[in-house]
């Protein structure tokens, strides 16, 4: 019973790191390197939400779409501000503005909020019950709107022009420019799916614990497992990856302290480094 | 009185310097020779000022040890543990492209981060470690900092000869070799996963030993001193502002930065109480900000890399 007690939570966790390991599964695909700022964009976004769904009491379905929105727009700032004068230049140099462009998103979450954490709504809630089992509503909530995300997804990557071309350059830039691709309209659009994505993600995991600076730090390391265990530039992968890692990290505490959760990530990370590198679902190309 | 304090605020100052210095020479032999994206900087940071501490201080109920040695061995068990830990990750991500070695050392640096924290046993946990001895304390008294001061910029003099001879070596060169084109590097016969295993074990073990010189300098750590923030990413901008595959360039970028880093905090210590708390974040924005200006404007850095002249062959 308690196995799947932790199931769920797996499942709500996962769902979250899919949302984020699909943003760095494609920007890894398209732009060649590993975006180390995409957790502290889902903090961003985390706390967009928090200006209207607390401090001004809006409901969520109104709260939320906003702060996707608000991430999505922070996304491609930075992508045109920063990220695009390195894209001539070698990868690594990406790696390393996005590593200060983390920090630096950091700080701005700390320098409007407090380094304190924060919750969205005070009180406890009551879980809904069912044969032993236990779910909050804000965990409903979670796994209803990461489902539509993720159809939504699905359905912008298979039937729309846009992603299927995305699609074809993540999974091959170069022949992607080759065959006609706007690659900069596609790289524009990439940033617009990761952020509302990690915009999304990071409101999913301020309602599913709490608002700190470094929420989105902390799962940064669990997303890149995600995304190379569904193999780089692979979003179906990613989404596997992500549930794959969530269930494993909550299910994980049964035999291990709590506190090395994240460390789990990381295991899995390594061997499937050393086994093999380029993803489960390397061997299939679109889906 | 005024110029007393001046002076040790200057030996503090030039101290931490020294052992920043360190860290970016370390980090030189990887990134600036070989391009090895190490953003895992302060779990060899950490090990070696645990490891050093351990081997060094009294024996204490609250942590592992300690066991009494003096400081020589416990530099040396800093640079041993943080060069073993360096294999194991080496062993793993060397082979793969630099992006992976980049999140693996994160994925390192956080692993240590826990282990530090929850195994008490080992290293007192989230209470710290403390009481760690001076070295060269009661030579010269009256002096200790000073001493201090002195054997830290020894070890920055003697790491940094090392780093220059191996730039100008063979060594060195089939490192820049493998940055630079891999497959012809191999193609010339070079075991390029070996080279870079050793670049990366050794770059390690000097920032372990910066680390052993950070933990007899501030004498008590605990998980905290060892934020990515503070061991990593200052770092990075050092030797990036200083200028990557140059000694001197990284020694510099310590100073710069370093100076950079202890003025944003005279200035935020001005501001107004309820801001002070937030101070910190203030000052972590703005050397973001100056680590992208530099990435954007001169990305080789203010002492850009010189690679040494070839000998003359006819």
């Amino acid at each position: 019973m308690e196995v799947l007690q932790l199931l769920i939570y797996g499942v709500v966790l996962g769902g979250i790191i899919a949302l984020g390991a699909i943003g760095v599964s494609l920007t890894f695909g398209i732009l060649g390197f590993a975006n180390f700022s995409h957790g502290d964009l889902m903090s961003a976004g985390a706390y967009v939400a928090l200006i209207f769904f607390t401090t001004l009491a809006w409901p969520l379905w109104i709260a939320l779409p906003i702060a996707v929105m608000a991430t999505a727009a922070l996304a491609v700032v930075i992508d045109r501000s920063l990220y695009r004068w390195f894209r001539s230049r070698q990868p690594v140099i990406l790696l390393i503005s996005s590593f200060g462009v983390a920090l630096m998103l950091r700080a701005l979450v700390q320098i409007f909020w407090g380094p304190d954490t924060i919750t969205y709504q005070t009180g406890i809630q009551m879980p809904y019950r069912f044969a032993g089992l236990r779910i909050r509503p804000d965990q409903v909530t979670i796994l209803v709107c990461t489902v539509l995300l993720v159809l939504a997804v699905h359905l912008f990557l298979q039937k729309t022009k846009m992603g299927k071309a995305m699609r074809a350059m993540a999974d091959n830039p170069g022949l992607a420019r080759l065959s006609g691709i706007d690659t900069e309209r596609v790289v524009l659009w990439t940033w617009v799916l990761g952020g509302s994505l990690a915009g999304a993600a990071g409101v999913f995991l301020g309602l599913d614990t709490r608002l700190h600076p470094e929420m989105g730090w902390h799962l940064l390391l669990p997303i890149f497992a995600a995304a190379i265990l569904g193999g780089i530039g692979k979003p179906y992968g990613a989404i596997a990856g992500g549930l794959v890692i969530g269930i494993v990290q909550e299910t994980s505490t049964l035999f291990l302290a709590p506190a090395y959760k994240p460390a789990i990530a990381f295991a899995i990370l390594v061997v499937m480094l050393l086994v093999r590198p380029t993803g489960l679902f390397a061997g299939r190309s679109t889906v | 009185m005024e110029l007393a304090g001046l002076l040790t605020y200057g030996i503090f100052f030039l101290t931490l310097v020294g052992i920043y210095g360190l860290l970016a020479l370390g980090l030189n032999v990887q990134w600036g020779y070989t391009g090895m994206l190490n953003i895992g900087v302060a779990a060899f940071f950490a090990v070696g000022a645990y490891s050093s501490a351990i081997f060094t201080t009294q024996p204490s109920p609250g942590h592992l040890g300690g066991f009494g040695l003096p400081f020589p061995v416990g530099f040396a068990a800093a640079m041993l543990l943080s060069g073993v830990l360096a294999l194991a990750v080496g062993l793993i991500t060397l082979r793969l492209r630099s992006d992976y070695l980049a999140i693996a050392s994160i994925g390192i640096a956080e692993i240590v981060r826990l282990f530090l924290k929850n195994e008490g046993w080992l290293t007192g946990g989230v209470r710290g470690l403390a009481g760690i001895p001076r070295p060269l304390a009661g030579w010269f008294p009256g002096y200790d900092a000073l001493a201090y001061l002195a054997l830290v910029l020894a070890l920055v003099a003697a790491v940094y000869w090392a780093n220059e001879r191996a730039w100008r070596s063979p060594w060195g060169r089939v490192l820049r070799a493998i940055r630079e084109n891999e497959a012809a590097a191999r193609a010339m016969g070079k075991n390029a996963l070996l080279f870079r295993l050793q670049a990366f074990v050794l770059g390690a073990m000097v920032m372990g030993l910066a680390g052993a010189a950070y933990a007899h300098f501030v004498r008590f750590i605990s998980p905290e001193a060892f934020d990515p923030l503070f061991a990593t990413f200052l770092v990075w901008v050092m030797l990036i502002a200083g200028g990557s595959g140059n000694n001197r360039g990284a020694l510099l970028g310590a100073f710069a930065i370093w100076v950079v880093w202890s003025a944003t905090e005279i200035f935020v210590t001005r501001l107004p109480e309820d801001l002070v708390t937030r101070a910190g974040a203030l000052r972590v924005l703005l050397i973001g900000l100056l680590l992208q200006v530099i990435l954007l404007t001169r990305p080789q850095g203010i002492l850009p890399e010189k690679p040494p002249r070839p000998e003359r062959a006819d």
